[in-house]
């Protein structure tokens, strides 16, 4: 064995051969082959996702933790499995610290309500960032109202970055929980997250990472992180939906009610006493979404064989592209400018709603958001209605980009 | 599905030239529209003789479809009393969402509007303000969403 191996780059990623593992790329839309930048939104899925699920489906589905019967075994092997395989991907200390939820929205609502809503007092304060998305806003407003808490927001710049120095004077002996986006879904900024979390820790707050732009587009592990929880969804990770993950640090989740009651998320029931289950089935009453589960660990399986930092440095190159087409434009400003930022490219057309330009950018096939996207505080802090969304994955091409700057130049045709 | 269906002429001009905008300072009624989809916002203010509305101004930022479909209703509803103005929406709303519906003759340049049909996302930016116009004039909520 060579004493002196250099570190072995991974191959760049090629998107043509990416391509062929979505189906549904194949997509003409409105006469035009579909050009989908809508990733942030929701994903797109490979044959190898859809091919395990159909695999999960036709010969392994019963019930979970039930029965003694061979399928019944089989389900649950596949799900604990998946289970295991989320533990790996994020690198968890444990799979008791991996919870199924839908997704994102309700893994912070699931430590809204189990971890903060029973311990937080009036006087205790929540603190969030003026960047995130709705979801990781209003359930902490919840926490406030049901509690007596309060919610603290720290100010982003006209780049859209968090002014950390602000952040950091908002933290103090009052501060029991920060909720922060790892990656914001309207701007793409990255957060400096490591900084945001040193800094809550030293004041003894947990941290919750809003990490469903995150996973995606770079590898994260949790233990590294120090995050207390982090939470993400399948779908925008290439997986199905209606399935997510809540990583909780073991100890906190030990520490928290269950937050739902029914079946599973128990040991014995009396009419005098229950007694709950263990982690990590104590979060997760009812049949739990099994064939959602086996797609995510599939779609894990998939990222993980492209390579997430050959993903990565692909998507970086065509969000630094498209960047510089649209700068190109008079006429087109660039909403969030930050600089560190992650497959999201937000902006504006002058004289064009981005309404407008979402309806014509989908008549030539391109597929964008266009809206508030779900960070209306974000909007307001731009002093704009919405913006149009263009976000990128492991299978856009530069071909897309040309696609998208030829709609803009269309878009403003129609307009003049 | 053609875009110069949607953004034909008459609708690009009231877009870029909307009619009537502003607000009236003494209204006899007043009303928000809001589609929390797109973040469109409009504010209709009406001044009333009798059953008549003799003056109509509204506000607001939206996209084309939405700005455009204001300002030619309130050059169609200024001087019809509120049962004109009632059939009138209910002729809109036709010719919105019924798709071999011929357009009605007496809706004039309204009959632009046409082309929103072929888009079914973009019904609503059209008829944000009609509804917006039903509560101005009092009928339900002083606010409305089209959520």
């Amino acid at each position: 064995m060579a004493a002196n191996v250099s570190p072995v780059r991974p191959a760049p990623l090629d998107a043509q051969r990416v391509r062929a593992d979505f189906p549904i790329l194949a997509t003409t839309v409105n006469g035009h082959p579909l050009v989908y930048l809508d990733s942030a939104a929701s994903a797109q899925r490979p044959l190898q996702v859809l091919r395990a699920v159909e695999e999960y489906e036709t010969h392994s589905h019963a019930n979970v933790h039930r029965g003694v019967h061979a399928l019944s075994q089989a389900a649950t092997a596949a799900y604990e499995g998946a289970r295991e395989r989320v533990r790996r991907f994020i690198n968890a200390r444990s799979t008791r610290e991996i919870i199924f939820v839908r997704g994102t929205t309700e893994g912070i609502n699931l430590v809204a309500q189990a971890y903060a809503r029973p311990r937080f007092k009036a006087g205790d304060e929540i603190l969030i960032t003026a960047l995130e998305h709705h979801a990781n806003i209003v359930p902490w407003q919840m926490v406030c109202e049901a509690s007596g808490c309060s919610l603290r927001v720290a100010p982003i710049n006209r780049r859209g970055e968090l002014e950390l120095e602000e952040f950091l004077k908002l933290l103090g002996p009052r501060t029991r929980l920060v909720a922060v986006a790892h990656v914001s879904n309207a701007l793409g900024t990255v957060l400096p997250l490591k900084r945001i979390i040193e800094a809550a820790h030293a004041h003894g707050a947990v941290v919750l990472v809003d990490g469903a732009q995150a996973v995606p587009h770079a590898h994260v592990d949790v233990r590294a992180l120090g995050a207390d929880f982090y939470t993400f969804s399948s779908h925008k990770l290439y997986g199905p939906t209606g399935i997510g993950v809540l990583y909780g640090r073991e100890e906190l989740l030990a520490s928290m009610p269950p937050w739902q009651g029914g079946g599973d998320m128990i040991l014995t029931v009396s009419f005098e006493k229950t007694t709950y289950n263990e982690l990590p089935w104590k979060f997760e009453a009812g049949t739990p979404n099994m064939s959602g589960a086996v797609g995510l660990a599939a779609a894990m399986d998939y990222v993980e064989s492209l390579g997430l930092t050959a993903i990565a440095e692909h998507e970086q190159h065509l969000l630094g592209l498209a960047t510089a087409e649209l700068a190109r434009l008079p006429d087109v400003e660039i909403i969030g400018t930050a600089a560190h930022k992650a497959s999201v490219l937000s902006f504006t057309m002058k004289g064009v709603h981005p309404h407008d330009l979402g309806t014509i950018l989908d008549a030539e096939g391109v597929a964008v958001r266009t809206g508030h996207h779900c960070a209306m505080p974000v909007m307001t802090f731009f002093g704009l209605p919405a913006t149009a969304r263009a976000s990128f994955g492991c299978y856009n091409t530069e071909g897309d980009v040309a696609s998208l700057v030829a709609a803009l130049h269309k878009a403003r045709g129609v307009f003049s | 599905m053609d875009l110069k269906d949607l953004y034909r002429d008459v609708i690009l001009d009231h877009n870029r030239h909307p009619r009537n905008f502003g607000r009236i300072e003494a209204a006899d009624g007043e009303a928000e529209g809001h589609n929390p989809l797109c973040g469109d916002r409009l504010r209709l203010s009406v001044r009333m003789n009798g059953e008549r509305v003799e003056d109509i101004r509204f506000e607001g930022k939206g996209c084309a479809i939405s700005t455009a479909s204001a300002s030619l209703m309130t050059e169609a509803v200024k001087g019809k009393d509120r049962a004109a103005i009632q059939e009138l929406f209910g002729k809109v709303h036709a010719l919105l969402t019924h798709h071999d519906a011929a357009p009605d003759a007496t809706l004039g340049k309204l009959a632009a509007l046409s082309g929103v049909r072929e888009f079914p996302v973009r019904v609503k930016c059209a008829s944000l303000c009609w509804h917006t116009l039903n509560a101005a004039l009092g009928h339900g909520a002083a606010t409305i969403s089209t959520e």
